[in-house]
């Protein structure tokens, strides 16, 4: 096996050099000027200007779509994690009957394919005249977020000790106080993976912003992308600035906790 | 006596009581805005609903959209293209996932790097992930036109996306760049759960690699490895922004998507009747595939999910 020693790092090297490439080259491209990206690719940069990014904020107000991104994801995330905690420590932790079929049935609907209710949530929402608000997009939102939240918290309350929690009980603390002073506590990094993770899922959700939004006012960072056009053609160095912009708080994030999502990633999935 | 026995007993009915109460919220949610609307599109399904036309009202037409997606040629051909999709992507992911995952699992040394290499693809929007290929691919603009040009592959640029095949090959090559990651975290965590002692006393016994490859790696990874091949077949074939975003399903309807066809029918062309039976039939394929895998996996994937 010592011999094949290099076969490895080659491969991962590769690996590393395809993922990273296109991220440079959009990085790249969008600090070109928009004349320069008709011309013959050249890899490395001759000149960088900021007039994309410029043009971006100043004349499309892409701020727009990022304060509704972060007001949908943030609220969703926070309805999701509170009231997920509950139901996730009762299922992680508490005797009851119909509990394997009550996680089966969450996970069942996480998996479960977003188009299959598009129809009758927009009807919904035009009754309630929620059709481009926020509230319109984060209610759709728990559907996909609510069973992925419970399911990572199981995930991460099973991996506790029970000792402490065992301890606290034989001293009469109720299963509240346990709850609440032993439990959580503990399971802050879990919830913060937790919430990093639906926050990220939210941040890059779709098809019910698409579905859910008419105007410019309310769309999310994706769909403003998505939507970007210009008047004679494509505007190349201001899609590839937005793309930057929306890739930075995700990048952020990732490089910051990766250890702490690879781990909630895949003891949700594999371990639990 | 009597009594000792009742007190566990009251205590057990009184933490089922607190989970009850403590499931409920959650679940309640997921009931109401999940359950509860897939209901609804089954039932949008069975009517005539053309937003367009209220005058038409909403009539019980029975099966009759489902009787006319199936004699559809383009819902064949959506249908086509996602099965297609699903089979090239998550076929070419589960190797190089694998491939990597044995890499990465060998070469200790630049783990985080590697980590954060990996992670980025994976975390970005699909939506940004398509763009940024579909600027590679561009026909004026694209590096890989010039690359191939510039090697001698071709004389002249090729317009990727007017090319109902050509098309494909942007559209395959980003989903394996974006999701190979996913599949890699998921096989590299089984391997980390293998016991090394095994790989050990293997070596002893003079067993080569490919062997220990055989009959130790790979059984012992069919859990994690029968993950990732479910959560990848049932998120490809929902498969919907890359396509929205990359081709428009185009050119024409050559590279379109069940998930796309049904969002065009219901956001596009109002037909809220047809739209529903046609989300329906993809739900009910992502369900049969779901069943199957339980199926098939049994107790493996119950107990990977424990």
């Amino acid at each position: 096996m010592r011999r094949l020693g290099w076969i490895p790092i080659a491969m991962v090297a590769g690996l590393v050099l395809a993922t990273a490439f296109p991220f440079y080259w959009i990085i790249v491209s969008s600090l070109q000027p928009e004349s320069r990206l008709f011309d013959v690719p050249s890899l490395i940069p001759l000149e960088l200007v900021g007039e994309h990014y410029r043009a971006l904020f100043d004349e499309r107000d892409f701020w727009i779509p990022i304060r509704n991104s972060f007001i949908v994801a943030g609220a969703t995330t926070f309805l999701c994690v509170t009231l997920g905690a509950f139901a996730a420590y009762a299922l992680a932790r508490l005797r009851f009957r119909g509990k394997a079929l009550i996680l089966a049935f969450i996970l069942a609907v996480a998996m479960f394919p977003q188009i299959s209710i598009v129809s009758p949530l927009y009807l919904l929402l035009r009754e309630l005249r929620l059709i481009n608000t926020y509230p319109g997009l984060v209610l759709p939102y728990l559907t996909f977020a609510m069973p992925l939240t419970v399911w990572l918290l199981v995930g991460f309350f099973r991996q506790l000790p029970g000792e402490l929690e065992e301890a606290a009980l034989m001293d009469g603390a109720s299963r509240m106080r346990t709850f609440y002073e032993i439990i959580l506590p503990l399971s802050a990094p879990g919830l913060a993976t937790t919430a990093i993770l639906t926050f990220l899922y939210c941040w890059n959700e779709f098809l019910f912003a698409l579905s859910f939004t008419i105007g410019p006012e309310r769309y999310t960072v994706p769909v403003a992308i998505a939507l970007f056009r210009g008047q004679y053609q494509v505007p190349w160095g201001q899609i590839l600035a937005a793309a930057v912009v929306a890739t930075a708080p995700v990048a952020l994030l990732v490089l910051v906790f990766q250890r702490r999502i690879v781990q909630g990633l895949t003891s949700g999935a594999v371990k639990g | 006596m009597s009594r000792r026995e009742r007190r566990p007993a009251t205590a057990e009915a009184r933490e089922a009581r607190l989970a009850r109460a403590f499931v409920a919220p959650a679940l309640g949610v997921i009931v109401l805005i999940a359950m509860f609307p897939l209901a609804y599109t089954f039932w949008e399904s069975l009517h005539l609903h053309d937003l367009r036309m209220p005058w038409l009202g909403r009539p019980f037409i029975g099966l009759g959209n489902y009787r006319e997606a199936f004699g559809e040629p383009r819902f064949w051909s959506a249908l086509a293209h996602t099965g297609f999709f699903t089979v090239v992507t998550v076929g070419l992911e589960l190797c190089l996932g694998l491939a990597l995952a044995l890499a990465v699992n060998r070469a200790y040394r630049g783990r985080g790097l590697v980590r954060a290499a990996v992670l980025l693809p994976w975390a970005i929007p699909t939506v940004v992930a398509a763009l940024i290929w579909r600027f590679m691919f561009d026909g004026q603009t694209g590096i890989v036109n010039a690359v191939l040009m510039s090697v001698g592959v071709m004389d002249s640029p090729l317009i990727w996306f007017v090319h109902s095949t050509a098309a494909w090959v942007p559209v395959i090559l980003s989903d394996v760049w974006k999701m190979t990651p996913f599949v890699a975290l998921l096989l590299l965590a089984g391997l980390q759960n293998i016991d090394t002692h095994l790989y050990e006393a293997a070596r002893m016994d003079g067993a080569s690699a490919w062997r220990q490859f055989r009959e130790i790696t790979l059984p012992l990874l069919r859990p994690a490895l029968m993950v990732a091949v479910v959560f990848r077949t049932l998120d490809a074939f929902r498969v919907f922004d890359l396509l929205f975003v990359l081709t428009g399903g185009g050119p024409g309807t050559s590279t379109e998507p069940i998930a796309l066809f049904a969002f065009s029918s219901l956001l596009q062309n109002l037909r809220f009747g047809f739209g529903s039976a046609l989300s329906m039939i993809i739900f009910a394929v992502t369900f049969l595939l779901a069943i199957a895998y339980v199926r098939l996996l049994g107790s493996e994937l119950t107990e990977a999910e424990r």
